[in-house]
């Protein structure tokens, strides 16, 4: 039940450990059980924001203060395990992390297994994996962790054929004496190689010696998942573990008053009915009689002054904000005095509704609280976090508190930092039971209690020159705060706009809050998957305006600033590969988008009939530095692209007497296999730092998508979701 | 609470359960057999498919007593060893990504195989719309649907 364990390590006493991590590792007893030797490498303690954008350091030396964070177990069979600490929603961290770690240790391949780590923050730092970061923070500690057992294992094998170093070559899982050619392997080492201290500086290869980063590898996970073998959070299963569904107050912010569990007692099946800090719990020894006794359990709700809200009045709440000062984000040149001298200009209102992340699988968790100590398997994002939660409401030292992250079915933001409510639900049902709980959530309950994507409103206007290029924009944009506001301004709300890199004199971000009851957090690409579209739908308008062509006017506006460059490359490879300019089939067209913050362009081809869009193919080039696995990076393009697409077409979330009215997938339907366009990815070589995948390209195809149907109608899709009605 | 016989994965079971307990919860909860996987409750994305006398139908609308007397394949069963064809397309081609609704794509995949072995894009879209993929593999999935019908056909022909 510990989850994504590939291969189960032999109980046997380990016989080696470096210095640095024996006590740790006793003390827990984590992997005091685990066979043959462990590695572990002081890795830097430098954060992982101060890497990004950096480039990667050829030589490196940790400080001595340095956090261990990455594990190597080499053992005597000559398998190699490698502990992950990020967590598995499909994004692929499993393999590309352990494709990170197996380039530098010159290891077989084959032979490396995988397993998560548990919460260990001493070791492990603070475990969170969220913002597109896995690939980003580990690029250069994993790398790092590689080359450094693999240096140590060439001077074990040095010391034990008395060689230097240079006469050995460590290549495949053997060390080799290159004057003989005998070979060593790792297994063999592993003993004496522990031995060795840590190297300070180890010499990371050059990209063109890659032999595992950047190749298709398989996906360590796969076949648990083609089997029905892969345990997600809901699949927990613990000896005498009873099931509990839960009930948040319908409207946000209300609370229990009371409840009267007589008809949900008399259900067969049923144990228990408890009170959590946000709702009710209905314990029974299967799902679904805890199902059968919720929907007869009543409930007297104390609802709160949040019963009074509705979209529209959310809507007008965002109307009026606007017109109020808003905190300044980006400022270029003078954007009054630019309307006023501009040869055209343009004014218009974009909005979008609140979105569920509505993952596969509903919010979950199992906590099995056994007086001094805790085990609890949770599907999430941010799982040191979610220990401390489980921590503080059992009223235990988190170091009490095992955390077993499953698979999860689904993250997108839904399971992260912030979002962490359904283990403490999980938590305060176990506190009052005295059995192992799993508290799950039905897909309604998931649905009308999650932290939303916001809902936002901006009021735009621009304006082109008498060349008829765009020249102004103004954006006055009015949203919830995702808790990040600075000098009056939320970065994450203002991100996709605010670093509009097309060049024109006058330029105006602002944004004020525009706060709801509703909870919101992250949603897939945070900030971009709004902001991305209200830019590059509204430039596209300019374009008009100015009698230009949308991918004519985008070239030559990045043109200008070199710093565009890899933006202005993508552009140009969507361009061509979509043919864009060429004939098309009748009553096909297309739309043009960028995202330059992500370094991705999308070419939408579409056709509408009877009112609905069709989207037939989408063009998607995409530059995000260094490749590790481009089959799981084409995944999460092409992924992206379909989560986007729900987005553009169908997700809504709205609200009635302060209540969701949408509940499962008949009222808030997704992307499904029909109306999956074809999708090609192109994807630029480059040995730039690595960046975020997961997130990237979701935001753009929304706007290209939209500009397509300008191109169809002459219409502007103003208002998420598209619909029917705007098209007829 | 009734005790109620069928075939699963070819071996019979008895299950003691209430006659309107939907067979996803007999198969997760009673049996302890998670693959099978909870997503909607309303036969709205499929997660839940399992064969039904070959069919594919969604476990979480059928009561386990209209299951009595009769054949159900889960994602266990499908193969012992992730030989099935429409297994081995999609380890082929890395079809998942989180993986939760992909034993109910399997299911749905293998059934439809079953009826129409070289089924046209047309006729995967008009078969797999029922299964939501919210992390977006269907490009792969159809692509792995065609892969199934060719490794089929190939065993059938050895």
């Amino acid at each position: 039940m510990s989850t994504t364990t590939i291969t189960k390590l032999k109980p046997e006493p380990p016989k080696v450990i470096a210095p640095n991590l024996i006590d740790n590792f006793s003390r827990r007893g984590f992997l005091g059980a685990a066979g043959g030797l462990i590695l572990g490498f002081v890795l830097p303690s430098k954060s992982a924001a101060q890497q990004v954008g950096i480039p990667p350091p050829t030589i490196f030396a940790p400080p001595p203060t340095g956090k261990p964070m990455a594990y190597i177990h080499i053992a005597p069979d000559d398998s190699i395990t490698f502990w992950i600490t990020k967590s598995e929603m499909g994004q692929g961290p499993t393999t590309a992390c352990s494709q990170m770690l197996a380039e530098e240790l010159e290891c077989d391949w084959s032979k490396v297994r995988v397993q998560v780590a548990p919460v260990d923050p001493a070791s492990f730092g603070h475990q969170t994996t969220v913002g597109s970061q896995a690939i980003r923070t580990t690029w250069v500690p994993l790398r790092t962790a590689g080359a450094q057992a693999r240096e140590m294992l060439t001077q074990a094998a040095a010391q034990r054929w008395n060689v230097n170093t240079s006469q050995c070559r460590a290549e495949n899982g053997f060390v080799i004496n290159t004057s003989t050619n005998a070979k060593l392997s790792y297994g063999s080492l592993a003993e004496d190689a522990a031995k060795v201290p840590v190297p300070a500086n180890v010499k990371l290869k050059d990209a063109k010696d890659y032999k595992i980063i950047g190749k298709p590898v398989k996906r360590l996970d796969t076949r648990a998942k083609v089997t029905g073998q892969a345990q997600f959070g809901l699949d927990a299963r613990v000896d005498g573990m009873l099931y509990a569904v839960v009930a948040h107050c319908p409207v946000f912010g209300g609370k229990v008053v009371s409840f009267d569990a007589t008809k949900t007692k008399a259900v067969a099946g049923v144990k228990d009915v408890v009170q959590t800090s946000r709702g009710v719990a209905v314990v029974a020894d299967n799902t679904w009689a805890a199902m059968q006794g919720m929907k007869v359990l009543t409930v007297q709700w104390d609802e709160g002054a949040g019963a009074n809200v509705s979209s529209a009045s959310i809507r007008q709440m965002f109307v009026d904000r606007t017109k109020e000062t808003g905190g300044i984000a980006r400022k270029e040149g003078d954007a009054a005095a630019g309307l006023a001298k501009a040869a055209k200009k343009i004014d218009a209102v974009y909005e979008v509704p609140y979105l569920a992340h509505a993952p596969m699988e509903p919010m979950n968790c199992t906590v099995h609280a056994k007086g001094d100590s805790v085990e609890a398997w949770i599907p999430t994002q941010s799982p040191t976090t979610a220990r401390a939660v489980i921590a503080q409401a059992l009223g235990i030292a988190p170091e009490k508190v095992n955390v077993h992250v499953t698979f999860i079915g689904g993250g997108f933001g839904r399971r992260g930092e912030g979002e962490l409510d359904f283990v403490l639900d999980a938590a305060e049902v176990a506190k009052q039971v005295k059995a192992p709980v799993k508290a799950a959530w039905s897909r309604e309950e998931d649905m009308q209690h999650d932290y939303y994507r916001p809902a936002s409103y901006v009021e735009l206007s621009g304006g082109v020159d008498a060349d008829g290029w765009p020249s102004v924009l103004q954006a006055k944009i009015a949203c919830p705060s995702f808790g990040q506001i600075r000098d009056g301004v939320d970065s994450t709300g203002v991100s996709g706009i605010a670093n509009i890199a097309y060049s024109m004199p006058d330029i105006l971000v602002d944004w004020r809050e525009a706060k709801t009851i509703v909870p919101v957090s992250y949603w897939r690409a945070p900030g971009n998957n709004q902001n991305v579209y209200f830019l590059e739908c509204f430039f596209d308008e300019l374009c008009a305006l100015g009698g230009k062509d949308p991918l004519e006017a985008r070239r030559h506006l990045l043109t200008q600033n070199p710093r565009n460059a890899r933006a202005l490359n993508v552009l140009n490879i969507a361009a061509e590969k979509a043919g864009y300019g060429k004939k098309l089939p009748a009553g096909h067209f297309h739309g043009v988008a960028l995202h330059p913050g992500a370094l991705n362009a999308q070419i939408a081809e579409i056709s509408i009939a009877k009112g609905k869009v069709k989207v037939h193919k989408v063009v998607c080039a995409f530059d995000c530095g260094q490749v590790i696995n481009p089959g799981i990076l084409r995944q999460q393009a092409e992924g992206a692209i379909v989560f986007g697409l729900a987005a553009a077409t169908k997700g809504e979330i709205t609200l009635e007497k302060g209540r969701v009215v949408q509940g499962n997938f008949n009222t808030y339907d997704v992307t499904r296999m029909d109306e999956s366009p074809a999708i090609e990815v192109y994807i630029v070589p480059s040995t730039e730092s690595p960046v975020g995948a997961g997130e990237s390209c979701n935001p753009t195809i929304l706007p290209a998508v939209v500009n397509a149907i300008y191109a169809a109608t002459k219409k502007r899709i103003r208002k998420l979701p598209i619909r029917t009605m705007n098209l007829a | 609470m009734a005790s109620i016989k069928f075939n699963l994965n070819g071996k019979p079971q008895t299950v003691e359960a209430s006659p309107e307990m939907p067979l996803l919860w007999v198969l997760r909860d009673v049996l302890g057999m998670t693959g099978t996987k909870y997503g909607c409750g309303m036969a709205l994305c499929g997660a839940c498919t399992v064969h039904l006398e070959g069919n594919a139908i969604r476990s979480c609308m059928t009561a386990v007593q209209n299951v009595a007397g009769k054949n159900v394949t889960t994602i266990e069963g499908l193969s012992s060893d992730a030989s099935h064809p429409v297994q081995q397309a999609w380890i082929e081609l890395d079809v998942p990504q989180c993986g939760y609704c992909q034993s109910g794509q399997i299911m749905t995949a293998s059934a439809l195989l079953a009826k129409n072995a070289k089924p046209s894009d047309a006729d995967i879209d008009e078969v797999m719309r029922g299964n939501i993929c919210r992390c977006g593999t269907y490009q792969s999935i159809r692509k792995a649907v065609h892969l199934a019908a060719e490794i089929k056909a190939k065993g059938a022909r050895a």
